[in-house]
């Protein structure tokens, strides 16, 4: 079964005054149909422009350098603006991080929705008022009917987050990526959110990718997981395996500044240090400086490693007993 | 919203007296009416009768309490210099400043915007340099001299237009305009620029600033992942976002432009009220300068009223009369 989508060495650039600020250099992975892939890193890992990148929404000064970007077998970085334009929303849809954001204040969530429709099907205003509402339901938002004449500001954060997600399913999307769509939510809300997606994107089919700097909700979610750190992907394997034995330096020291992940009583162990300027990033692992297993040998590049259920850039890997 | 309007019309009587008070001292400060209006070989007699006629030899106080009666029965008094009643003077020349304004005013606005929107959505390009350049010259050139230059260029040098006077004037649903005839319209064009160059350069200022902050907002990129067009996220979701503040700042303009369309309306003597307020400060004739600033103030009154109605409308977050 082809993949839904195959991104190839992709590198998006931002061309600052200060110099190239490489938010994602030459990062490349699949997503199976049907898959759910979390996304994780630290703020300004380059996670939420990889997602972006996709969608061919980088705002400039950034562009996509190079790289391929298959969807369904298609290159999306030789599609035009409005071929580009025809595929989100309805072929590829986004969540964003903030439901405070999202959605435009002034207009009402029926216009916001109509016009979604509209935008890519020729069906009447009543038609698609009428998927509209449909797709309200289907998030769980009760009294749909009246609630579509409701403006954002009268919806709580969770709320607006689902009405998102409903826009997101108006076209029953191949591909939705979510970009920490449950970070600005309480913890309660949070999991009837995570549990909400998870059961449409089943319920349709849909590919998912979850960007997220919580590495609990992507464990919760997703099937494979991929580690970001300073615009590469460091680490990319199953769940259970990448979270179980990591093999990268960063995804152990992600797991052990996990609070849950530490037995109680014992002090957490934050990852020393700060993550590198995108600006002035060392040649070789970008991970060094703040790495307890660097060698010399790390100021080279690593080349990624492919072993039989991960992949991993790293020449100093932990070493797991098969268990 | 009844709530709303009952209290905006307690506050707005306080202002109207307010004003009214304060124009009587400001005006009975300034010098004494009689000087201007008898003739310097007057008798005495003649003079005291004069005087007595005009109710100026009663104490200021009693003045105004009288004034105040007789504005409660709808009588603002009358124009010592035409011996008119002050309201009917005001209302003869006040459609003259408000055609003028309103069409200085949209002007103003249908140039305005597209300039705002077109150089706020190519921020620093040639176009937009070009177009905050010009802004600059609208808000830093004097009024008054950006007039002549419009008479110089286009009266006396080209001939293109008259600069002087309202033109021929003609009937439309009972109306009595300039706007209705070509005569009219042409003398329209010089004084109607003149009084919005200002203007415009606010509201290209005001589009592009709210072009600028409202394009990287997280409900464009939204907007822009379901797929909707750039030109309905610019004249949709951008530009009702953007409407809010301008609706603001377009209504206090409003009011300050009807005010202050004095100097336009001299240089082109353009017979508007502004005309008439000069002339009447000149003569000292209280009467016509009271009831000019209530009629005045009534309308800024008036003006923001209706912009809190249209923010109601634009902005789904403003409910009137906040009983929530």
């Amino acid at each position: 079964m082809t993949p839904v989508l195959e991104v190839k060495n992709l590198s998006t650039h931002f061309m600052t005054r200060r110099g190239v600020l490489k938010a994602v250099d030459d990062v490349s992975f699949t997503v199976g149909q049907r898959e759910i892939v979390g996304l994780v890193g630290e703020s300004g890992s380059g996670k939420s422009i990889t997602g972006f990148s996709i969608l061919g929404l980088v705002d400039p000064p950034g562009r996509v350098v190079s790289g391929q970007i298959l969807f369904n077998g298609e290159d999306l970085l030789t599609k035009s603006p409005t071929a580009m334009r025809a595929i989100r929303g309805k072929r590829i849809a986004m969540i964003f991080q903030d439901p405070m954001m999202t959605l435009n204040p002034v207009l009402s969530v029926a216009t916001q929705m109509i016009e979604t429709v509209q935008a890519h099907d020729r069906v009447s205003r009543a038609e698609a008022r009428a998927r509209s509402r449909d797709a309200l339901g289907l998030v769980g938002i009760p009294s749909p009917e009246e609630r579509l004449d409701s403006y954002p500001h009268q919806f709580s954060g969770g709320m607006r987050q689902r009405v998102a997600i409903a826009i997101a399913l108006l076209h029953r999307p191949d591909l939705i990526i979510a970009d920490e769509p449950t970070t600005a939510l309480d913890v309660t809300i949070q999991s009837q959110i995570l549990f909400e997606i998870k059961r449409l994107a089943g319920e349709f089919g849909m590919a998912l990718i979850w960007i997220s700097h919580d590495l609990g909700v992507v464990a919760a979610l997703a099937d494979r997981i991929m580690v970001m750190y300073a615009g590469r992907i460091v680490e990319a394997g199953q769940v259970d395996g990448v979270l179980t034995a990591p093999r990268h330096p960063y995804t152990s020291g992600l797991l052990s500044a996990v609070p849950a992940a530490v037995p109680r009583g014992e002090p957490l162990r934050p990852i020393p240090g700060f993550a590198p300027s995108p600006l002035s990033r060392p040649s070789g692992c970008a991970f060094r400086d703040r790495c307890a297993r660097a060698t010399d040998v790390c100021a080279t590049e690593p080349m990624l490693e492919i072993a039989a259920d991960r992949e991993f850039r790293c020449f100093h890997p932990h070493l797991w007993s098969a268990a | 919203m009844t709530v709303f309007v009952i209290r905006r019309f307690l506050q707005s009587i306080a202002v109207l007296i307010l004003t009214a008070v304060i124009v009587f001292i400001g005006i009975y400060a300034i010098g004494d009416p009689a000087e201007m209006l008898i003739a310097p070989d007057a008798s005495p007699a003649e003079r005291a009768q004069v005087v007595a006629s005009l109710g100026l030899d009663k104490p200021l106080w009693e003045q105004f309490f009288t004034f105040a009666w007789n504005a409660l029965h709808g009588d603002l008094g009358r124009s010592f210099v035409f011996n008119r009643p002050s309201i009917s003077l005001i209302f003869e020349r006040l459609p003259a400043t408000l055609e003028l304004t309103l069409t200085g005013l949209v002007f103003a606005l249908l140039l305005g915007i597209p300039l705002g929107l077109l150089s706020g959505l190519k921020p620093n390009s040639a176009t937009d340099e070009v177009i905050m350049t010009g802004s600059i010259f609208g808000f830093s050139l004097p009024s008054f001299w950006q007039g002549m230059m419009l008479i110089m260029i286009f009266s006396v040098w080209l001939g293109w237009l008259p600069s002087t006077g309202r033109g021929q004037m003609g009937e439309f649903l009972g109306l009595h305009s300039s706007l209705f005839t070509l005569d009219g319209l042409t003398h329209l064009i010089l004084p109607a620029i003149n009084l919005s160059l200002f203007k415009l350069s606010l509201v290209i200022r005001l589009t592009r600033t709210g072009v600028r902050e409202t394009m990287p907002l997280d409900f464009v990129k939204f907007a822009r992942a379901k797929g909707i067009s750039e030109r309905r996220i610019v004249f949709v979701h951008v530009f009702k976002n953007i409407l809010i503040p301008l609706i603001t700042v377009i209504g206090l303009e409003l009011g300050s432009m009807l005010a202050f369309a004095v100097v336009t309306e001299t240089i082109f003597a353009w017979p508007g009220i502004g005309k008439l307020l000069i002339d009447s400060i000149m003569r000292l004739d209280r009467p016509v300068v009271v009831a000019y600033l209530l009629v005045i103030v009534s309308l800024f009154i008036f003006i923001n009223f209706v912009v809190d109605v249209l923010y109601s409308l634009v902005d789904p977050r403003v409910r009137l009369g906040g009983a929530q």
